[in-house]
């Protein structure tokens, strides 16, 4: 089997003195979709995190594209591949959504206006607002220019942290097709979901988290089928 | 040794008592060498100051060391306290009241009715331009109003004696009463800065202090009535007996002459130790509610918010209220240091307050003694009173040292030697810059 | 006579007020902007309240001056225009060493440490004392006067003999040289900020610093440009100050509390709110300590004419306009006419 494209493997370590994370291990491979879900408190959002190198790992090791990562800052890894759209904070709210974009790909020294049309014609709606400040967009909105933002860099793998947090259920379903849409395009998604439901249905890879531990990972429609996730956590 | 320091850091006890006595014992010797090789008289000038520039600094550590408040206005605080030494030891003065004083009070009652008014309107008013516009004419006519009646007032109070005195004068009180009238005069000017400035981004309360502290000096140098402005005040009453009289004591020159000593000298001499004295029983008074106030639950409750104000927030504490009170007693301490440095000079020269000179010169005593702790703020006090006294001739030796090459009458040494006395500001800044980034809790650190 | 005699007495009233109030406002409003906005700029990306800056200003003006000095010492004079403004690139050149040579030495260390910014002030108030014992000690405590070239574009006398009216209008040469200049490099800082990558950067990194780092931004290179930036800033409202007015290095220290004030009234990080903030200050100042009485003699009827001086406060009081100012903004809208926090 050969060894998936992006690979935080058996991961211990959190912010402080305790650890967050035992053991765990998350991976997505070229072309999928891999959702982390589990209850609050699960170290969801830091599991994405040490991946992304924001917090250090006593143990463990974070592999991409078959190379370790490990000693990289979050910068660096950027530079190497990685997308970040972090939760909140993730656009600059007093530019507009053009400026935005050009920053997401501040690290580029070539042209950059054929990335910046991919992106407009993924999200027709920023092209539509691209000289609005993206403070002045709506929460769905900012959360597609905060995508965006990260495309710019043609990242190799793209990391979503709650994209749909705080989002109208209509917008939810809107942010999903956009992401999807997204990944048919090549780029393998990982991301952290408090919508369960909806993430496991489009996901190829779940992982399920319980207490900074894997407790249940399998394709998403098994992890949906599954009597014990269902009744533990997805509430029957 | 520093293996112990290090934990003692970590569990927080702050300074031991053995560094305290040691370092105490330090600047008594820097002060006691002074006396042996300068002289008496300088070392006691710089004990009088340092008793209240330590004061001051207790006030302020009270602001920075327990809460985290930067006050930038100490000196606007210390001129009220000057104002208040005026306003209650001098005489009046003989028909200036009755002169002028009823339409200056009806004046100043018609300024303060009129932002009264003003505000009043601005909460009544819905918003819009018309609030704007009715609350610009009412402040309009209420200023034209309130020039109307003061100015008369004024001229005809400047107008009495105008080379001798040309001002309302003072209360004729003994001038001990105007060390607590200046504190609560200081406190009053705290309490509008820190009703408005506090609880907004620290930064605001360090802007609006910078600013009340210009007004107070601007004031005190423009209304003549009031001050005197630059024409100064002079001869304010003192607590302590003359040197003349002194001198003119029998029983005084016979103790002078049993010390050895010849009585001109000996009557400087027990001026100023008098002074020291009195000042001393302030700032022993001081230092133990300070100290007291550091270990009641109020001031573990200041030491909580400073260190995390969100958590102490979130506990129920109202932080802005207790910044406001801590803001105000700092303030007030600073007053009364304020009235207690006019009284040591014996005069009141608006003219030489320079807003941000001494202000800052009270900061490195706190930073470098060691904010947070009490004594830490008193030592800053001496030690640093005494290096600003001492760094104007150890900079003109260092002129000469490096200028002494040159040939005399060149351009250079001439520019060099006069610079010297420009060296003290670069000393401090250098020292509080240093003593920030390589020792920020400073030499006895608090907890 | 009637008709046209009043409205004679009323293009009287306006061209006192024009000299005495309109453009000595306007050449200090340009003054207090372009300092606002130093402070601004630091605010808006090193997030704290620089209180160096006013002696920043003394600095890069009291440099300018030792360079006009030797320009003139070499005979090389700039026409009809000050020498000084010839000076000026080296003035900011050697400004930005000094301000570059600060942060290197002092804040960066607390940049790293990621100091709350208190920390940054009480900092700022040391390079301060550094900067201005300094500017004394190399220039100084004097006044130093280093103006040449033509004194006024339109003096009373040619204005008087051009129009035929008793009153007269003056542009000094320094005024029309401020504003134009303010003009230019305002509409070159907003050119910089809008339009080029590391501007819109700048802006980057003053809006979300996270975010910034994420998009590989390099927050040395943001702060090395912000100095640089600062650099020109200062010196340029230090020199044009100076050359307006006079140079003395107190003086300087004097004008931080109106251009705190007209960073916070405008927004502290908002460049557009410091320029607004600049002029609402120098206005307010000029408007409230000018004596009215010959304005209102000649644009109110006679029977009306004010006895007074019509002064609302006096000169020494320019101080206490901006305090004020500072307070009315504190209470009603903390964050200032044009919302701060970012570039």
């Amino acid at each position: 089997m050969s060894e998936p494209y992006l690979i935080g493997r058996n991961m211990t370590g959190g912010y402080g003195a305790a650890d967050i994370l035992h053991d765990c291990t998350i991976a997505v491979d070229r072309g999928e979709i891999a959702v982390i879900v589990g209850p609050n408190g699960a170290g969801k959002s830091t599991a994405m995190k040490a991946v992304f190198g924001m917090l250090n790992l006593r143990e463990g090791s974070v592999q991409l594209d078959g190379q370790d990562i490990g000693h990289l800052t979050p910068q660096q890894r950027v530079v190497a591949g990685m997308g970040f759209v972090p939760q909140t904070a993730n656009v600059f709210t007093s530019m507009t959504v053009q400026e935005n974009l050009e920053m997401g790909a501040f690290i580029r020294t070539d042209d950059i206006s054929h990335t910046m049309e991919e992106v407009y014609s993924l999200f027709p709606i920023l092209r539509e607002k691209r000289n609005q400040a993206a403070g002045e967009l709506s929460g769905g909105q900012r959360q597609q220019v905060a995508v965006g933002r990260a495309l710019m860099t043609q990242p190799k793998v793209l990391m979503l942290d709650e994209p749909t947090a705080g989002v109208s259920p209509i917008v939810m379903d809107e942010l999903f097709d956009r992401i999807i849409d997204v990944a048919r395009t090549g780029i393998p998604i990982l991301m952290v979901e408090q919508n369960a439901r909806q993430a496991l249905a489009i996901a190829d890879h779940g992982y399920v988290l319980v207490q900074g531990r894997n407790a249940h990972t399998d394709t998403g429609q098994a992890l949906l089928a599954d009597p014990d996730v269902r009744r533990s956590f997805l509430g029957g | 040794m520093s293996g112990a320091s290090a934990s003692r850091r970590e569990d927080g006890a702050g300074a031991g008592p053995l560094r305290t006595t040691l370092l105490f014992l330090f600047v008594f010797g820097l002060i006691v060498g002074t006396g042996l090789v300068q002289s008496w008289n300088t070392a006691l000038v710089i004990l009088g100051m340092g008793l209240v520039s330590a004061i001051m600094a207790l006030g302020v550590n009270l602001q920075w060391g327990f809460a985290g408040l930067f006050n930038v206005g100490i000196m606007g605080f210390a001129a009220l306290g000057g104002l208040a030494a005026v306003l209650i030891a001098m005489p009046p003065t003989p028909g200036a009241f009755s002169a002028g004083g009823p339409r200056v009070l009806i004046a100043l009652s018609i300024g303060a009715a009129t932002v009264i008014a003003a505000i009043a309107v601005w909460r009544r008013l819905s918003p819009g331009w018309l609030r704007g516009l009715a609350v610009f004419v009412l402040l309009l006519i209420g200023a034209v109003v309130f020039r109307r009646v003061f100015d008369p007032g004024v001229a005809s109070i400047e107008a009495v004696n105008p080379a001798g005195t040309g001002y309302l004068g003072g209360l004729g009180l003994p001038v001990l009463l105007a060390w607590p009238v200046g504190g609560l005069l200081a406190a009053g000017a705290a309490w509008l800065i820190g009703k408005t400035a506090l609880g907004l981004r620290s930064d605001y309360l360090a802007i609006a202090t910078l600013g009340i502290s210009e007004i107070v000096i601007a004031v005190l140098k423009n209304e003549d009535w009031l001050s005197r402005g630059v024409k100064n005040v002079v001869g304010i009453p003192r607590p302590v007996p003359y040197e003349i009289d002194l001198q003119r004591d029998p029983a005084f020159i016979e103790r002078a002459t049993g010390y050895g000593l010849d009585p001109v000298t000996a009557s400087t001499l027990t001026v100023k130790l008098l002074y020291a004295g009195l000042f001393a029983v302030v700032l022993v008074i001081l230092l133990v509610f300070a100290q007291r106030a550091l270990h009641s639950p109020w001031g573990r409750m200041m030491r909580a918010i400073r260190d995390n104000e969100t958590a102490a927030a979130a506990m129920g504490k109202d932080v802005t209220a207790r910044h406001l009170q801590v803001f105000v007693l700092g303030s007030m301490i600073c007053g009364i240091a304020g009235a207690m440095l006019t009284t040591l000079d014996g005069q009141l020269t608006p003219g030489s307050y320079q807003p941000l000179r001494f202000t800052f010169l009270i900061w490195i005593m706190v930073i470098v003694g060691g904010s947070g702790n009490n004594f830490g703020a008193v030592l800053g006090g001496f030690l640093i009173w005494w290096l600003w006294v001492q760094v104007e001739p150890m900079g003109l030796w260092l002129m000469q040292f490096i200028t002494s090459g040159m040939a005399d009458g060149s351009a250079l040494k001439a520019h060099l030697l006069a610079g010297a006395a420009h060296m003290r500001l670069m000393t401090m800044g250098a020292i509080l810059l240093v003593v920030l980034r390589f020792s920020p809790r400073g030499l006895l650190p608090g907890r | 006579m009637g008709e046209d005699g009043s409205s004679v007495e009323l293009l009287n009233a306006l061209i006192v007020f024009m000299n005495f109030v309109g453009i000595p406002a306007i050449t200090y409003g340009s003054q207090l902007a372009l300092g606002a906005l130093g402070l601004t700029l630091v605010y808006g990306i090193l997030r704290f309240s620089n209180f160096a800056h006013g002696d920043t200003m003394a600095f890069g003006a009291m440099v300018t001056i030792l360079f006009t000095w030797g320009l003139q010492a070499l005979g090389i004079s700039f026409g009809p225009l000050p020498t000084a403004l010839l000076a000026l690139p080296f003035g900011i050149a050697v400004t930005a060493v000094w301000l570059l040579a600060t942060d290197r030495v002092i804040y960066r260390f607390y940049r790293r440490q990621r100091a709350v910014p208190v920390i940054y002030l009480i900092a700022s108030a040391g390079v301060m004392f550094v900067t201005n014992g300094l500017v004394r000690f190399i220039i100084g405590p004097g006044d130093q006067r280093f103006s040449d070239g033509e004194r006024f574009i339109i003096s009373v006398r040619e204005f008087k003999a051009m129009t035929g009216l008793p009153e007269g209008l003056a542009i000094k040469t320094t005024q029309g040289l401020t504003v134009v200049t303010a003009i230019v490099v305002v509409t070159l800082l907003f050119w910089f900020l809008n339009r080029t990558r590391t501007g819109k950067s700048m802006r980057a990194y003053s809006d979300n610093e996270d975010l910034a780092l994420l998009s590989g931004i390099d927050p040395e290179r943001v702060v090395m440009v912000t100095w640089l930036i600062v650099a020109a800033l200062a010196t340029i409202a230090g020199t044009l100050y100076g050359l307006d007015k006079t140079f003395k290095p107190f003086v300087y220290f004097q004008l931080l509390l109106p251009m705190f004030a007209a960073a916070v009234i405008g927004g502290l990080g908002s460049p557009l709110g410091a320029i607004v903030g600049g002029f609402v200050i120098a206005f307010a100042e000029v408007i409230i300590t000018y004596a009215w009485k010959k304005v209102l003699t000649y644009a109110l009827p006679e029977a009306w004419e004010p006895s007074g001086l019509m002064q609302l406060l006096s000169t020494d009081y320019k101080f206490a306009v901006s305090f004020a100012l500072l307070v009315v903004v504190l209470l009603f809208k903390p964050t200032g006419l044009f919302k701060g926090q970012s570039l």
